[in-house]
């Protein structure tokens, strides 16, 4: 049967570029990069190639890339890291990030930190008033995701950044400023600079890189704690022998994108409507994706069938060859309404509804057009289950 | 044995001990999950099942080769995370109980620098003494343990001198004290037998890096029951204690590279050892070479010396040079101009200590590389000792 995959915000297959990058660098960079000797020297020069690949890439310096296990431990590092740097830390992250942001937030507020969550609007974008009325004299940390991992849209995080200015302006003190950049990198043209943001979060999978590589942007002069000690590794701030061959793949993935992404956003951007225009001709849903294009990533629609639980119909469209999730892969086993849509005020009974397709290099308009007969046929069989 | 393209040539790797080559039968065990295979391990459908499964295939031959149960396995992203996550992970949850930790002085920095980070936040910690040899007495963790003492942390064998600790009986001291005990298993997991249960250990870290496997992938066994705070929060991934996708081709090659490890780990160290030993025969028969660690309670492939008047930092470009690529104790600490904290606790004169030399072997290790090597170590010191007096004169002119 024909395999849809429509799930490239879970993880993304890895690029043919990208598989060969991490092949050489195992074959023929076996030493590790801290190793005075030559085999040592040329790893770190492999090192040292892809960190410039990936600033690049994010319009920052080499040395203000700080590579890590994965987006979620560059998430950890940040909020950690930035709360652990400073005396009496007020922090304020919006209410639907990813749960690697989240879940630290909630630890640093478990032990005594002060932690506020801003609230987002029905479409789901962060408020910004709300924000501004969070802000104190203390904050040390604005959190706020450039596109949010399951509806996709994509956060005002420039506007944020100049609330951080007025902030500066009133009291003499900026806080830092952190964009969880995982599913935005590639899909949507950004330079760190530009956002204004101190430290931003990118990993590799999901643009087709390697599994376990990710990388915190720490902008020069700000300081961090590190979360992993023990070695002067990343300038300190990531200590560990570097996964020299997932770094070297996460390079050549950004190179891809560098070179292909004009192309792959406009053509993202047009399946996507075509996906979204095939649906919305079926009738009976309630798109949890603005239409807006300008403020949603080019990849990603969520959509819930009122009434229909998520993964009924995802295991539905399965049988149809077409592969989807209900939200976030990381809380998958667990079947709980997503935090993102209640965030957005839905209902219970929506939260639960909801279905994501999110979209990669390799789609095509094939691939759309058998997601959506899919689609219909599921709704089809599965509509005497719909409750109105 | 599949041919490891750096051991043709001119090259003599002898720094096995900071990262091994990835066996190409470990790489081809991964292949399928770079391309095929991609699916997130967290994912429902068919995909992410067919990635799950294999991670839990690779958990299971892990666990085995520990002797524990595949859900006492936690993947990380390598041994330093592990080791980090222990000791924070253990203060943190047993706070309650207590905030004094034992650790020996001779830890990897990994280990060290946590502990130190707790002491910086209201944490005791108490550092073990070693003997010449590098060995913890256990009956020093005996008279370090408190009521209030929640982990010790010796490590299973020392990664700059080879030192194999007395695990087994640190272990059995600290439970009679019903305190949790952790070891850095990093440099033995697949070279020496390593069963939680026989160590007696609670905590357990190890990395696939140093044993043939991808960098980028290690564990921390933790023995059910035994309550750790997480380190990496965000997701139910590894039963809510570390979060993050799973890092399925490298989780893949770690199982490989410990099985292949285990299928023949008796013969293989046999082999080492036999190479070891004519190295250091080979190299103490240089003047002023002084053999530094255990003489028998050593990890078979390590050769850890000291030569007097020769600058450590000196002899490995020199020994670079002549295609020998070796290291004076830590990658994680390469170009500190230090004197090792390993040597220091050790009681190793500074003046000796400045002229360290780790070469440490693998599975490619030939003896006509041994018998070059011993050479090739003798030309270079003979050379740094010619330049040595006119460097001295001319420092003091």
């Amino acid at each position: 049967m024909r395999r849809v995959y429509l799930d490239h915000s879970a993880t993304s297959p890895p690029l043919p570029e990208v598989v060969e990058a991490v092949r050489d660098a195992l074959e023929r960079f076996p030493g590790n990069p801290a190793s005075l000797h030559g085999l040592g020297v040329e790893a770190e020069g492999l090192l040292e190639r892809s960190r410039e690949a990936v600033a690049l890439s994010l319009g920052a310096e080499p040395s203000e890339v700080v590579f890590t296990s994965g987006g979620t431990e560059a998430n950890n590092l940040a909020v950690f890291g930035a709360a652990w740097a400073r005396q009496d830390p007020h922090v304020v992250v919006s209410a639907f990030e990813h749960s690697s942001v989240l879940e630290p937030a909630r630890r640093l507020k478990e032990s005594g930190v002060a932690v506020d969550f801003c609230p987002v609007d029905g479409e789901g974008f962060v408020r910004l008033d709300a924000l501004e009325d969070l802000l104190r004299p203390n904050t040390a940390l604005v959190s706020v995701v450039l596109v949010n991992n399951e509806v996709g849209t994509l956060q005002p995080v420039a506007e944020v950044a100049r609330l951080l200015d007025r902030a500066q302006a009133r009291w003499g003190r900026r806080p830092l400023l952190h964009t969880d950049a995982v599913q935005a990198l590639g899909h949507v043209l950004f330079r760190v600079r530009d956002l204004g943001a101190d430290l931003v979060t990118v990993s590799a999978h999901k643009l087709g890189g390697p599994k376990g590589v990710g990388a915190l942007f720490v902008r020069r002069g700000v300081r961090l704690r590190p979360l992993v000690l023990g070695g002067d590794q990343e300038r300190g701030l990531r200590a560990g022998t570097p996964n020299l061959p997932g770094i070297a793949g996460f390079a050549a993935a950004v190179r891809f994108w560098d070179r292909e992404g004009d192309h792959l956003r406009d053509r993202l951007r047009q399946l996507s409507g075509r996906l979204r225009a095939g649906l919305q001709a079926l009738g009976g849903l309630r798109w949890n994706t603005p239409s807006d294009v300008d403020r949603t990533a080019p990849h990603i629609l969520n959509v819930s069938v009122p009434g229909l639980r998520g993964e009924v119909l995802v295991h539905r469209l399965e049988q149809e060859g077409v592969y989807a999730s209900t939200g976030s892969a990381c809380h998958s086993r667990r079947a709980h309404p997503s935090h993102v849509l209640l965030a957005m005020g839905r209902s219970k009974a929506e939260a639960v509804s909801a279905v994501r397709l999110s979209l990669g290099p390799e789609t095509t308009e094939d691939d759309v057009d058998h997601a959506v007969a899919a689609f219909r046929a599921a709704l089809e069989d599965l509509r005497f289950l719909v409750r109105s | 044995m599949p041919r490891f393209a750096y051991n043709v040539g001119v090259r003599i790797y002898m720094d096995y001990a900071a990262t091994t080559p990835t066996d190409p039968r470990v790489l081809e065990a991964m292949r399928p999950y770079f391309t095929e295979v991609f699916g997130n391990a967290s994912s429902v459908h068919s995909f992410g099942q067919e990635a799950r499964a294999a991670v839990d295939r690779a958990r299971r031959t892990l666990a085995e080769a520990l002797g524990c149960q595949p859900s006492e396995v936690v993947l990380t992203s390598g041994a330093t995370e592990a080791d980090n996550w222990a000791v924070v992970g253990v203060a943190l949850a047993h706070e309650a109980k207590g905030r004094h930790l034992v650790v020996s002085s001779v830890e990897h920095r990994a280990v060290l620098e946590p502990a130190r980070w707790l002491a910086s936040r209201g944490w005791e910690v108490t550092f073990l003494p070693v003997d010449r040899h590098g060995r913890v007495d256990p009956d020093d963790v005996r008279r370090a343990l408190r009521d209030d003492t929640v982990l010790v942390s010796v490590m299973h064998a020392n990664n700059e001198v080879g030192t194999v600790q007395p695990v087994a009986e640190v272990a059995r001291v600290a439970r009679e004290r019903g305190v949790l005990v952790h070891t850095d298993a990093t440099q033995t997991l697949g070279a020496l037998p390593v069963r939680v249960d026989e160590l007696g250990v609670d905590l357990l870290s190890a990395s696939a890096h140093k044993r043939y496997g991808p960098k980028g992938v290690g564990l921390l066994y933790v023995r059910r029951g035994v309550r750790v705070e997480p380190l990496l929060r965000g997701g139910s991934h590894e039963r809510g204690r570390r979060a993050g996708t799973e890092n399925v081709p490298a989780i893949v090659g770690f199982g490989k590279a410990v099985e292949l490890a285990l299928a023949d780990r008796e013969a293989e160290q046999a082999r080492v050892r036999a190479l070891r030993d004519r190295l250091v025969c080979g190299l103490l028969e240089l003047e002023g070479a002084v053999l530094t660690g255990h003489p028998s309670e050593r990890l078979a492939n390590n050769a850890h010396l000291c030569f007097e008047d020769v600058e450590s930092e000196s002899l490995l470009l020199a020994l670079d040079l002549r295609g020998v690529a070796a290291s004076s104790g830590s990658a994680c600490t390469a170009g500190s101009l230090e004197p090792s904290h390993v040597l220091r606790a050790m009681g190793v004169p500074r003046e000796l200590a400045a002229g360290a030399l780790r070469l440490t072997l693998g599975r490619w290790t030939t003896q006509a590389e041994v018998d070059a090597a011993v050479e090739l170590v003798r030309e270079a010191v003979a050379e740094l000792r010619r330049a040595l007096p006119r460097a001295r004169s001319t420092a003091r002119g």
